[in-house]
């Protein structure tokens, strides 16, 4: 049996609970229809008509978002590296220094630019 | 696998730790572990949910739950069938597909990573050997870091769906603090990653056979532990559900079971990153050192594992109650400075350092060995560790000098004489300082309004105030 069947038992498992318990709780839990309850919760005063800038993303977590996905994958490169650090000897040292050198650069770029600040 | 042949593989490749062994696990042994992984942590959820309340509540002088079962054991669970029976509502703004897609998401995901946790030793299970795991591969961090950033989608999509402000900001919010925290999270297992030479859990745990990893590795653990709590949304980090300001943050509109989901969600993540914590620094299912020891470890291995697991997952819940129950939440600005300031370029350098004292063990930067104390030591290890303990006092020196410069800045001596009104606001005085006496700006400003107030212009101010209400 391949090994990552039973991750797929673990997801099912997980799903068929989670969907079980939300059914459950549509069929024996009470309706009774009242306007103001399918409103939008604002703390008691009269909701905005939509949310926030009209449900849009505020263009700074995409900022935060690119970021994100630019250090996860350096670090994620740095993995199999690792893992194979034993075998491949003094060439990998040096490699991981030049790229975790070349990781620092763009950092230090983002830093100087200010994507990291957060007003 | 016999002891005979383990042994052989592993004098054959002296570099290789042994991983769990699954070849005699048919697939129904392998369901039958997971839905005992599944149970497990339904009722280690339904367990901590008692036990923070409890322990918070001791914390605050108080029993807390303590009616339902005994010691209040039920309390969860009654909790959790009082949300059964309340009204699932979906408001008239939001996505109604992605709207109920989200909780589900956020729950399915919560359960994935626990199948590749070692819970303990190999055991017989129904004339079967398989070790006390649903299973592993060769990958199984990776998969746990990957699994989490999917279970992300479950914040955000529920943020957006629902159509309102607070569960929007809530859940950007929440998506970019576990984002910000995962890269900070992944870099400081690149170390366990050097010293084990595997990215398989089982692989980890026996390399720690002789040292756990948080030894080595103890800055890993310690960064590692700051960003598990970021990572599960947990005090001091619960900025997506700042009740002052977001209210419930992204789960605000959501009710009963869905919401519920949300929680459990919550819980069983944080039962995943410390399993993870508890398998990469502290030997996973490995009995502790002092026990081990006795009777040629006659308390480790099989199910004695799931005992030493179970503690020591233990161990990290408490940290979780015990922070929420001490710190305060921080504001977001400075939540995020210190993840992508200060934890990221400090987790970096720390490869780079763990790199080259693992380097100079396996012999990469020179052979020369020294004599100390009876131990033969490689001349490399001894020249690295002393360069990262330089490095690491002096850049601890200059934090601590620049720490004293500013707390100097602000020692600066309060003037002894205040006028409480300077600033608009009243300002009650310092110990010793001196109250000024009420000057001619006061009054002056006080004087025409007083003057000049007639009836009409009392009226329109009242009427004025009247509109506002």
């Amino acid at each position: 049996m391949n090994s990552y069947v039973p991750i797929l038992f673990m997801l099912g498992l997980g799903f068929a609970f989670a969907a079980l318990s939300v059914f459950t709780s549509l069929v024996v839990g009470p309706k009774r229809y009242n306007r103001a309850k399918l409103e939008a919760y604002e703390c008691g005063i009269q909701p905005t008509p939509h949310a926030a800038g009209g449900g849009r993303v505020p263009i700074k977590y995409y900022l935060t978002a690119m970021l994100f996905i630019i250090f996860d994958i350096e670090s994620i490169f740095l993995y199999p590296f690792a893992v194979a650090f034993n075998k491949l000897g003094l060439f990998a040292l040096v490699e991981m220094v030049l790229f975790i050198l070349t990781v620092f650069i763009a950092y230090a770029y983002v830093w100087r630019r200010g994507g990291l600040e957060w007003d | 696998m016999s002891f005979v042949t383990a042994y052989g593989v592993a004098a054959a490749l002296p570099m290789e730790n042994p991983t769990a062994d699954f070849s005699d696990t048919p697939w129904w042994v392998a369901l039958i572990k997971a839905v005992g992984v599944f149970v497990y942590l339904l009722i280690s959820t339904l367990l901590v949910i008692w036990f923070e309340r409890r322990v918070i509540g001791r914390m605050q002088q108080r029993p807390g739950p303590n009616r339902n079962g005994p010691f209040g054991l039920l309390q969860t669970l009654a909790d959790g069938m009082k949300s059964m029976l309340k009204e699932d509502i979906t408001p008239a703004n939001a996505e109604k597909f992605i709207y109920t897609l989200a909780p589900l998401i956020a729950a399915t995901m919560a359960f994935v990573s626990f199948a590749i946790i070692p819970l303990g030793g190999t055991v017989s299970m129904f004339g079967h050997e398989t070790p006390l795991q649903v299973t592993d591969v060769p990958i199984a961090v990776l998969l746990v870091l990957a699994v989490a950033s999917v279970g992300v989608y479950g914040i955000i999509l529920a943020g957006w769906s629902s159509g309102s402000t607070y569960p929007l900001l809530g859940g950007l919010r929440s998506t970019a603090q576990v984002i910000s925290y995962e890269i900070a999270m992944g870099l400081s297992l690149v170390a366990i990653f050097l010293y084990s030479g595997s990215m398989s859990t089982s692989a980890i745990v026996s390399a720690q056979s002789s040292l756990w990893y948080i030894l080595p590795a103890f800055f890993s653990f310690a960064v590692y532990v700051i960003t598990m709590v970021g990572e599960t949304n947990r005090l001091p980090f619960d900025l997506a559900e700042g009740e002052g300001e977001l209210t419930g943050g992204f789960h605000t509109e959501y009710s009963s079971m869905r919401f519920a989901m949300f929680f459990l969600g919550e819980y069983v993540n944080m039962f995943t990153v410390s399993a993870l914590a508890t398998t990469l620094f502290l030997g996973g299912p490995q009995a502790p050192p002092l026990i081990s020891a006795i009777n040629d470890n006659m308390f480790g291995g099989g199910w004695w594992g799931l005992l030493w697991f179970t503690l020591k997952l233990w161990v990290f819940m408490f940290i979780f109650v015990w922070l929420r129950g001490s710190l305060p939440r921080v504001r977001y600005d400075q939540f995020m400075r210190f993840g992508w300031k200060f934890l990221i370029p400090i987790t970096l350098a720390w490869v780079v350092a763990v790199a080259f004292i693992r380097g100079a063990q396996l012999g990469f930067l020179g052979d020369s060995k020294l004599t100390f104390a009876g131990r033969e030591l490689s001349v490399a290890t001894v020249v690295i560790v002393s360069i990262v303990a330089v490095i690491a006092l002096a850049a601890a020196w200059i934090w601590d000098d620049k720490r004293a410069a500013k707390a100097a800045a602000e020692d600066e001596a309060p003037p002894e004489e205040i006028d409480p009104f300077e600033g608009g606001y009243p300002v009650p005085p310092l110990p010793g300082q001196r109250l000024a006496e009420p000057g001619p700006r006061i009054s002056a400003t006080r004087e025409p309004v007083l003057s000049t107030a007639s009836t009409t212009s009392a009226t329109s101010t009242f009427a004025k105030e009247e509109d506002h209400g």
